[in-house]
This record gives C-alpha cells, structure tokens and sequence, in this order.
C-alpha cells in the first residue's frame, strides 16, 4: 500500500529527515515513536502533501502511485487521511458542514452520488457513537474552541466518516484523559480492518495496550534506526531513547 | 515574490459574470448640468413647483461645495459637464401596467442575472421594483401591499400620488446640502424607490429592488425614501448589478430611512457593480448617501450590506438615534479583489437616552485592492447610558493588497460604554490544508473560510439574499488563494 523508499527532506536549510525507508502493507497498523523533533510530525505532513516541506530526494508509492504526482485533496480522496496533531480552528466554518463538503467530495471522486442531508446524518450519527462524540461539537465551528481532547476525538471522528484507507494518526493520544484514550482506541480497533491501513505515531506505549499494532518503528534524527514488534515498545520505555541509539550505532 | 503571492498573482481574476449590455432606445438628454437641465428634469417628470426649486436649491448648494478628498481613494477627476443627466428607455414612458407590457429584452437581461421576476413573484413572495436605468419599468405584489396598506412604488409615482408625504420627508434625513454628491443627486435625482409603512403595520413581504445601470455615460442617481410610521415594520432588499463598459460611471444615490416610535426598518444591500477589469479599467464609482433616522423611541434601524462590486465605493450608511430606547446596526461585508477601492463604514450618532448600537464590519482585500473601514460612534451630551458596541475585522489575502481601519470615537457623556475590537487576519496555509487534506479542493476550502469569516454578516441577510450574496462573494474571490 504505502511503500517509502530513502526519502530525504528538509525545510529552510534544514534537513528533516535524512533517508527514511518505510512499508505499510494493506490491513498492517504500525506505530512510529521517536523523541520530540525527530521528524515523525514531518513524516506525516508530507505524506499528507503539505507544500511548505522541500522533498530533497526519495520515492514514495502509494497504491503502486507516485504519491507525490498528487495535490493533498486528491491523496485524500484516494483515501489518505492525517489526525493532525495540532488540528486547526476555523472560525465561522461549521464542523458537520466541512465534513460533509468532504465526504461528497470523496464520494464524487469514487464516482458515487453525493449524500443528501438526511443520509449524511446518518452516518453523522452512526459515527458519533463509535468516538462518544458529543453532539453540541457538531455545529460549532471546525476546532474553535474545542479542548484538546474534543479536538482529538473530532479527528478520529472525521476518520470515521471519511473511511479512508491509509490512517495516520500523528499523536491523537496526547492530551487524552485515560477514559477518553479508551474510547478514541476503541474507535481506531473498531476502524481496523484488512483493507485498512493504520500508521500511529505515538509517545506512549500505553496507547499500544490498546491498539496492538504489527510493527512498532523507531525514528531517531530523520530515519528510522530500530523496527519491531510490540515488545519493543515496550523495552524502550524501560531503556529509552538512548539505548535504541547506540545499539543502532553500534550496529 | 513568495509562491502564495505568485500564486494569487495567478488566480485572482475572474471575469465578470454580468457582463453584456441590452439593446434598448434610451431618450437621453445631451451631456452637461446646469439649471435648464434640471428644470427638464423636473418637467419631464410632470413634478410640482415645490420640487423643482428643491432640486435647483439643491444645485446652487452643489456649485458652492467641493468634491471631498478625505477617503481613502484615488480616482481621476470626474467631468460633470461630461455626463448625461437623463435617460429612459423609451417603451417605458408610459409605464407598463403588468409584466407583459414589459420589454421583453428587459426582461431577458433579468433572467440573465438569474432574476426571473415571475418566478420571483411565485416563490419568494419579494414585490419586485425594478430600476431600469431611471425609469421604474416593472412593480409586482402591489395589490398585497395595497390591502395592507403599504405604499411601496418608484419614486415619481409617490411625487404624483402622494406628494404630501414626500414633501414632509424628503430630505429630513440626507439635507440637499448634506455633502457634494447628496447635493448633486437631490439637484439630478431621475427615480427610485419609495416605500411608506403605516402604524402598527408589519409589511406583508420582503420588499425588493434591483438596481441596473445600461446607457453609457449616464449617471444614475437614485432617490430612496423609506418610512416606517409607529409602531410598524419593514425588510427592505437592495441588489443591483451593471453591464461591462470601459468607461468610469458615476452613481450617486441617497436613501433617507424614518423610523418613528417602535418601528423597525431592515435595510439590506447585496451590490455588484462593475468593478473594472484586472488592470483597474473601467469599473462603476459608488458614492452613496445612506442614512437613517431612528426618529421615534424604542425605534430600530438596521443595515446589513455584502459590497462586492463597483471601482470605488465611497458609503456610509449611518443612524441618528434620535429617539430614546433607540438602536442602530450596521453590518457589512466588504470585498476588493484587483484595483478595486473601498471606503466604507458607518456612523453611529447617539443622541438619545438608552441609545445602542453595533457595528459588526468584515473587510476582505485580495489582489492590489484597498479597503479601509471608516466609522463614528458619537455620543452626545443628552445620551445618557449610551452603548456602542464595534467588532471591525479585516481578511487579507496575498500580500498586495491593503487594509485600513479608520474608527472615530466622540464621546459627550460620561455614562457611555463604547467597546471596538478589531483584527487584522489572513487565510492561514494551516486552514487551507486542513480543509485539503479532508479532501476539499483549494478554491473550495477558500471559500469556505471566507463565508465562515462573514457568517456574523451573512446570518443577518435575509434567506434568499444570504446565498446570493454567498456565491457573489465566491465570484469576486474566485482564484484568490492567500
Ligand atoms: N516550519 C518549520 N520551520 C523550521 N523548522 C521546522 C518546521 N517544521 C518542523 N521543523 C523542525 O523539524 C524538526 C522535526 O519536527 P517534527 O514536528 O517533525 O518533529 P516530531 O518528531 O513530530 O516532534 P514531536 O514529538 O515534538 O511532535 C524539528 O526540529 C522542528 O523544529
Ligand atoms: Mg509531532
């Protein structure tokens, strides 16, 4: 599904990431853990097609695709989807009316008709329940003032709805109180399937208690230095970064 | 140049959609103001002597004033001599009974504009008086309005039928010698709308008036008259559109609103001139008097205006707030795009007890455009426990535009609360990709913001002229990325 191959980028003069290599099979979730400033963010925007990243070197396939050859709403229509870590206020846009812009705008693309209002809220509601999303933050204003936490769950939320088939969840669980990790988790296992790809980028391998992922990655200065199982977040939150680091020099 | 100025440098033009001119024979008087012109005016009108010697005191004022330079405007000088100050379309002299007396190339240019007026009449239940050039050609609804007692026609048929109650109101609010284009239109003013609510009286419709200039090199002045008597209430719509001309083209109208006690007026305006082209060329010149007179206590009077079009605009729609317990509103959308100018704003004069007012203003510029927002809250002496409440936010997208804010606060009285707020903004790249990567594309996702910035604006407009002005707005922005 989603095959990086040596991919280098930077911003301004400086360089991000340094060589990433990276593949996400159909149906696989992988998480991707790495301290503060290590690129895991960066990763996710351009995968997203955010224009402000320089693409210096490197091939990314999506769907035996070019992904670069796409402008963000087309990735999104051909079903890639970023939790974004700081999602962004709107002011004036209502929530459910950006959502609905996008699901027919997906739907068009997938040469299906447009949803009227009374199907949309439809699925509008059958969604809700799966995050517990509260239904006074459908018509307010895309993020505007919404807590941390609401703002997590709206991504997760539109995810739903959206059904896309490459999730990346750029932190979605910081900043969630612990009942509200349970329930965001729930959500993302209740989104998991065969066709399904999930990439998680995480701080906390608590959130892995509850979504099991195949492949835990560790990225350290732009690349990947370490992949594994489950286990291995695990071990690093026993040994942490530093370990990982001179194993992989060492290496 | 950044890519985001590069970008909208290659996007914001957008062709003018309403763009095409309607072959009809004009009877129009050879270009040139002076006293004789004035008094053919009159005549051709069949008006009272009461009303030419207004228009000609009117006149005099006007050669005594200069034009004012005070905006935030540039624009050659206009030759006042050079223009035509009568035209009407010939078939219309008479004044056509029904619709079907009505041009039906007339009638053509509105279904053009996606104004079918019958369909109109059907669906919207808006009585429709349809400005064409300075003639009124065409009046629906009137039977409706008449059972209720409301007199809503062109200005010259309430000259003819119901002189007394133009003659008492007629220039209470805007003086002939107000300002230099108030002057000039109560000297040169051809036709408009007259509109009279009777006490206690809720008008049965949304009243409605399309405004289209057509004759080259003919001014258009208006003349609006809207009064509401005790106790009774009005939405009063104002839209209007003009035809592609290279030429600059004046229009200087002036409405005048009176509210008397516990009445409520709502006057809203969606305008799209011609704006010129891309390079600044052409384009109509908006120098408008709007003002209204909260006369009556408890009495209401609010503007709501979406400004897309014209070359310069130049309006103020303001409210006295006479009475006690009164209130004013003014709510505004403001776009520019190209070399389009924009002066505009509002004042607010308090001068009754309890007196309140709010001012919710949005500025968008795009392209090499400026847009200066210029208002007054003036609280007078007597104005006990007056409020004044202004939010006054301006959008700007790429980085050749301009945005101005121009608020003049007087305050006479110690018990006054006057709060302005005001932000500068641009579409961030953040919102922009946000709304692309749920899979929407860039100009939607811009649109979008932009509605979302003027929602305060737009909630105040009625139905029907919330999505026109809605989709106005995403036509003057078409392209303007930032
Ligand atoms: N627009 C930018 N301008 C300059 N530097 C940037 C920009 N965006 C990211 N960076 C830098 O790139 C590096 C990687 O940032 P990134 O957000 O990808 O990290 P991250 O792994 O997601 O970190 P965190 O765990 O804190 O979220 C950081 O040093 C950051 O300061
Ligand atoms: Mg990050």
């Amino acid at each position: 599904m989603l095959t990086i191959n040596n991919l280098k980028v930077g911003i301004g003069n400086k360089q991000i990431l340094k060589g990433l290599d990276l593949t996400v099979n159909t149906g696989e979730v992988h998480a991707i853990m790495g301290p503060n400033g290590s690129g895991k963010s960066t990763l996710a925007n351009v995968l997203a097609g955010r224009d402000n990243y320089e693409v210096m070197s490197g091939t990314v396939e999506y769907d035996g695709r070019d992904l670069f050859e796409l402008a963000p709403e087309e990735r999104a229509r051909e079903g890639i989807f970023l939790a974004f870590q700081y999602p962004v206020e709107i002011p004036g846009v209502n929530n459910i009316y950006l959502l609905k812009a996008a699901l027919n705008g997906i739907r068009k693309h997938q040469g299906k008709g447009a949803l009227d209002a009374v199907e949309f809220l439809q699925v509008v509601r059958e969604k809700m329940k799966l995050v517990k999303m509260d239904e006074s933050l459908l018509n307010r204003s895309v993020n505007e003032g919404f807590s941390g936490g609401e703002k997590k769950r709206n991504e997760i939320f539109q995810m739903a709805v959206l059904d896309p088939r490459l999730a990346i969840l750029d932190e979605t669980d910081s900043g969630l109180d612990i009942d509200a990790l349970k329930t965001v988790a729930e959500g993302v296992n209740s989104l998991r399937n065969e066709s399904r790809s999930i990439v998680l980028v995480t701080h906390y391998q608590r959130l892995l208690n509850y979504i099991v992922p195949d492949y835990v990655h560790v990225l350290s200065d732009g690349k990947i230095i370490r992949s594994g199982s489950r286990e291995l977040a695990v071990e690093l939150e026993e040994k942490g970064y530093d370990w990982v680091r001179q194993e992989a020099r060492a290496a | 140049m950044t890519d985001e100025t590069a970008k909208v440098e290659e996007l914001v033009h957008q062709d003018y959609e309403h763009g095409f001119v309607t072959d009809i024979d004009t009877d129009t008087v050879a270009p040139g103001l002076n006293e004789d012109v004035i008094a053919l005016i009159s005549a051709k009108k069949e008006e009272p002597e009461w009303l030419l010697e207004w228009r000609l005191k009117a006149f005099e004022h006007w050669t005594r004033m200069a034009e004012p330079s005070w905006a935030h405007v540039h624009y050659p000088p206009i030759d006042f001599q050079g223009i035509s100050y009568y035209s009407a379309p010939k078939a219309g002299t008479d004044g056509p009974k029904s619709l079907d007396e009505v041009d039906p190339k007339l009638l053509e240019t509105y279904e053009k504009l996606g104004i079918p007026l019958h369909e109109q009449k059907m669906l919207a239940g808006v009585a429709v008086d349809a400005v064409f050039d300075s003639v009124s050609v065409a009046t629906t609804f009137k039977e409706k309005l008449a059972d209720a007692g409301v007199i809503f026609c062109s200005f010259s048929e309430a000259v003819q039928n119901h002189p007394d109650i133009v003659r008492e109101y007629l220039g209470s609010v805007v003086p002939v010698a107000d300002n230099y284009y108030a002057a000039l239109n109560s000297a040169v003013f051809t036709d408009g709308s007259f509109c009279f609510i009777p006490k206690n009286t809720r008008c049965p419709m949304e009243l409605s008036t399309y405004f289209r200039i057509n004759a080259a090199n003919t001014g258009q002045f208006e003349r609006t008259l809207v009064v509401a008597e005790e106790g009774s209430h009005v939405s009063y719509l104002e839209g209007c559109t003009a035809p592609m001309r290279d030429e600059n083209q004046l229009h200087a109208a002036v409405v005048e609103l009176v509210a008397l006690d516990n009445a409520e007026i709502k006057y809203s305006t969606v305008q799209n001139w011609y704006p010129g082209d891309e390079n600044g060329v052409g384009g109509i010149y908006n120098f408008v008097t709007k003002r209204g007179d909260c006369r009556g206590a408890g009495s209401r009077i609010s503007w709501t205006q979406v400004e897309t079009g014209s070359a310069i605009t130049w309006k103020y729609p303001s409210c006295i707030l006479r009475g006690d317990n009164s209130s004013g509103e003014f709510y505004s959308v403001a776009v520019t795009n190209n070399y389009q100018q924009a002066d505009t704003g509002t004042k607010m004069i308090h001068l009754g007890r309890n007196t309140r007012s709010t001012i919710i203003s949005k500025g968008i510029s795009a392209g090499k455009a400026q847009n200066a927002y210029r208002g007054l809250v003036n609280i007078s002496k007597r104005a006990d426990n007056a409020r004044n409440y202004t939010q006054c936010d301006s959008l700007l997208m790429g980085d050749t535009c301009g945005a101005h804010t121009f608020p003049y606060i007087e305050t006479r009285n110690a018990s006054a609360i006057v709060e302005h707020e005001a932000t500068t903004s641009k579409i961030s790249d953040d919102q922009l990709f946000y709304c692309r990567q749920r899979g929407i594309d860039e100009e939607d996702a811009v649109n979008m913001i932009v509605n979302g910035f003027c929602k305060d604006v737009f909630k105040e407009l009625p139905m029907e002229f919330a999505v026109e002005a809605q989709k106005l707005l995403n036509i003057t922005l078409e392209g303007a990325v930032g």
